[in-house]
């Protein structure tokens, strides 16, 4: 099947959740099946925040992923929570910035990125996630260029257009890295 | 149409529901549906709608009562606990023949219970709602999408056979975001309920809508006379989605995000060789009993999964007569089987290791 | 009791199933006196409580509702919300308004919902056969207070007027009685007064009528009236506890 499962994790305020939705809305773009499930409650106040996204040609089951394809880590905590639950030849995203641990598996492809200082060398404060994403992007392909932008165009409501060109130039950064 | 966006199921109810014509919700707040009543109160200001944040759920349903008396399409939204207190006011709702609709995102229980996704109130749904001899029409979504669409169908049900209508949901599918169309603004006459209590204009004779009977035999006849219409939707109102179902040897039975699961398990039981199948119940009551018994035809063994220690399974055990296995397997408190759990469990009626 | 003159028009030809000597009877007339004034019969919906008010709604000839006990206020709302063109009102007794129904009559009030509570204070329960209510007096005997209610164990009784006149959102707060022709006049005019409030759009409306149960204090219909006298008003002091039409004069 060929689909996407991806594993987003990290501190509330991390823009984890937004990050989600930008795949989300950019395979909705690219014509596919998808799901975007957050966790919620207390232990999104100020604490954990993850955030599951499938990507599919066919009818996602279940949304939430417990086995991830690709696991992106923001903090360390979550990397250590979600580190063995990766399929075998999977890939782990982690932001170096913040998290200095090595990754003991073998059978998969881990990617440290040094995503938070990237951000904010280039005056991108707070943007680690779009850095990120852009580099999942490169990965992972999941959908055209094009459809990626129209994703994030999709994510940022109206009022908040001004942001657009930072996440845009984030996610440059990412994919260029 | 309009084109595809992205939503959470609680926004999509919400605005499914707007579009279906309805303008009057009442509710309170409560994890995890707040984002219906959130979403509500963005909304209803900007249609000329009502939007009303009730000091309990005794009091959001009993203003639902209210409306729906007065003839208006008008629902609430709430969550497990918050069903438990609005028991008394479907009851009443059901007694009186008045169309309602309430949502209800279930997480786990009893008691303060949780606030992870559930199906634990299947029962209460279903069956014991409250005091008195009564039924909700349920439906059971397992995509936003779906949702959208029930949404709708839920209102012109309960107005069509004047009764409540639920719309079992569960955190998970309240919570998520799938792409959904939604369906075009819909016009509702609002004035078209003969019945209504809103003022007989000095036109006709004055209307009452109550439950109380206090002769036995006029209880007894309203109540058969509600009856021969639950029959009707027994009858006409099933709904069942079938997925792999003809050749299957083991049939899973699961609604819901359960449902979602199970899917994902069969898919991987195909994979690995085991026939399997998936009927997926959309409406809770009536149950779709016509479906299961068709499949009890051939199907030789069945496993129903629920997210709850086990109560739709009854129902599918009565479906099937008893004739055929119907074994059970369930994640309770809050816990999301995984398709692998499922998986092994269908392997394990398969007579073992693929 | 200085009840002239035909039926009401917004009263059916239901007989009144009342005990004698029970207030109910003079109040039903009087609000279906004020509908019929106010010429508003044609849009007028009534909630009935649970109670022995129950079977309001077969003596209304306006559109009417029955809620659970203690719901009424929250019924109202659903109504008065759905069709703001609809004058509303509910009619409770005190077990309903002030015990079971407290908390939807106080947000019902301090919402300043635009609707009218008759409130029926009779210090008992009178369908389930006389026990306590929140409003029997200390000392009362009732079937639950056997020896006379003591406020150490059985607590205090409410006293509504003066909790709700507190609220914001209360327009009109009003205690009367219809004991005599004089306090029947009063009790009409306090009703037509939250009707005609509501048709204003000033808010929440409560007129409480200090009233009897001859069956459940087991006095005669006379002696009620007396026992009413002497005990309820010293207790329920008639009066207008909150008006904003009196307040916007001062």
């Amino acid at each position: 099947m060929s689909g996407l499962n991806v594993l987003f994790a990290g501190f509330g305020g991390q823009g984890i959740l937004f990050t989600g939705k930008v795949m989300a809305y950019a395979a909705l773009m690219e014509g596919k099946e998808l799901s975007w499930l957050p966790s919620y409650g207390p232990e999104m106040r100020g604490g954990t925040a993850n955030c599951s996204v499938c990507i599919s040609d066919e009818k996602i089951g279940s949304p939430l992923v417990v086995n991830p394809d690709v696991l992106v880590a923001m903090t360390l905590p979550s990397l250590e929570k979600f580190e063995n639950a990766v399929v075998p030849g999977g890939k782990i995203i982690i932001d170096s910035s913040i998290i200095d641990k090595k990754v003991e598996r073998t059978d998969i492809d881990v990617i440290y990125l040094d995503a938070s200082n990237i951000a904010e060398e280039n005056g991108l404060k707070g943007a680690a996630n779009m850095v990120i994403l852009g580099r999942l992007f490169k990965e992972c392909g999941f959908c055209s260029e094009e459809n990626l932008d129209k994703g994030l165009q999709k994510s940022i409501p109206p009022k908040k257009a001004n942001l657009l060109d930072s996440n845009r130039k984030a996610i440059r950064l990412g994919m260029e890295s | 149409m309009s084109e595809k966006v992205l939503m959470k199921g609680n926004e999509a109810i919400a605005e499914a529901a707007i579009a279906a014509g309805c303008r009057h919700f009442f509710g309170y707040p409560i994890t995890p549906q707040t984002e219906v009543a959130a979403y509500m109160s963005k909304r209803m200001p900007k249609v000329n709608g009502v939007y009303l944040q009730a000091e309990s759920e005794v009091a959001s349903i009993n203003m639902v009562l209210g409306a729906a008396a007065a003839g208006v399409r008008v629902m609430t939204s709430t969550s497990s606990p918050g069903v438990s207190l609005m028991a008394e006011g479907i009851s009443y709702i059901a007694g009186s023949d008045v169309p309602a609709l309430i949502i209800n995102v279930q997480r786990g229980g009893p008691g303060l219970g949780g606030i992870q996704p559930s199906q634990a109130d299947y029962y209460q749904a279903t069956k014991s709602t409250a005091h008195g001899d009564f039924h909700m029409i349920v439906f059971a979504p397992s995509t936003v999408q779906e949702t959208v669409d029930l949404v709708a169908k839920a209102f012109d049900l309960g107005d069509k056979y004047r009764m409540p209508v639920m719309i079992l949901s569960d955190g998970m599918l309240g919570q998520m975001m799938e792409p959904v169309e939604l369906p075009e603004p819909k016009e509702v006459d609002n004035d078209s309920k003969e019945w209504a209590a809103c003022g007989h204009k000095n036109q006709r004779k004055h209307n009452v809508v109550n439950s109380l009977y206090i002769d036995p035999a006029t209880l007894e006849g309203l109540v058969k006379k509600r009856f021969e219409r639950y029959a009707k939707v027994q009858a006409e109102e099933q709904m069942a989605e079938e997925y792999l179902v003809d050749d299957a040897d083991i049939v899973l039975v699961a609604y819901g995000a359960s449902a979602r699961v199970s899917r994902s398990a069969v898919d991987m039981a195909r994979k690995n060789g085991i026939k399997a199948g998936l009927i997926r119940p959309i409406t809770l009551w009536p149950f779709p009993v016509d479906a299961i018994a068709k499949a009890a035809e051939h199907v030789p063994k069945f496993l129903t999964v629920e997210m709850s220690m086990g109560q739709m399974v009854d129902d599918v055990r009565l479906a099937v007569k008893c004739a055929r296995p119907v074994e059970f397997y369930g994640r309770t408190g809050g816990m999301i089987p995984t398709p692998i759990e499922v998986y092994n469990k269908i392997v394990e009626m398969n007579g073992g290791e693929q | 009791m200085g009840i002239k003159g035909g039926k009401p028009k917004s009263m059916t030809d239901a007989p009144l199933h009342y005990c004698p000597g029970c207030t109910h009877g003079i109040v039903h007339r009087l609000v279906a006196e004020v509908i019929d004034e106010l010429g508003v019969e044609g849009r007028t919906v009534g909630v009935a409580s649970v109670g022995c008010s129950v079977f309001t709604y077969n003596y209304f000839a306006c559109d009417m509702v029955q809620a659970p006990h203690g719901r009424a206020p929250a019924v109202a709302t659903g109504i008065k919300r759905a069709r703001p063109e609809n004058v509303v009102f509910t009619y409770q007794g005190d077990g309903d308004l002030a015990a079971i129904g407290t908390g939807e009559t106080v947000h019902a009030a301090t919402r300043g919902e635009n609707i009218v509570v008759i409130f029926i204070n009779n210090a008992i329960y009178g369908m389930t056969g006389g026990q306590m209510a929140p409003t029997t007096l200390p000392g009362q005997v009732t079937q639950t207070t056997p020896y006379g209610r003591d406020v150490k164990t059985a607590g205090n009784p409410i006293r509504v007027c003066e909790l709700l006149s507190s609220l914001d959102g209360v327009a009109l707060a009003q205690r009367v009685t219809v004991d005599n022709v004089k306090h029947v006049r009063e009790a009409k005019k306090a009703i037509k007064k939250a009707f005609q409030y509501q048709i204003e759009g000033r808010g929440y409306s409560i007129v409480e009528v200090v009233s009897t149960c001859p069956t459940n204090w087991g006095l005669s219909p006379s002696d009620s009236l007396q026992w009413l006298r002497d005990n309820m008003l010293p207790h329920y002091p008639l009066g207008v506890y909150k008006d904003v039409g009196e307040e916007a004069k001062e």
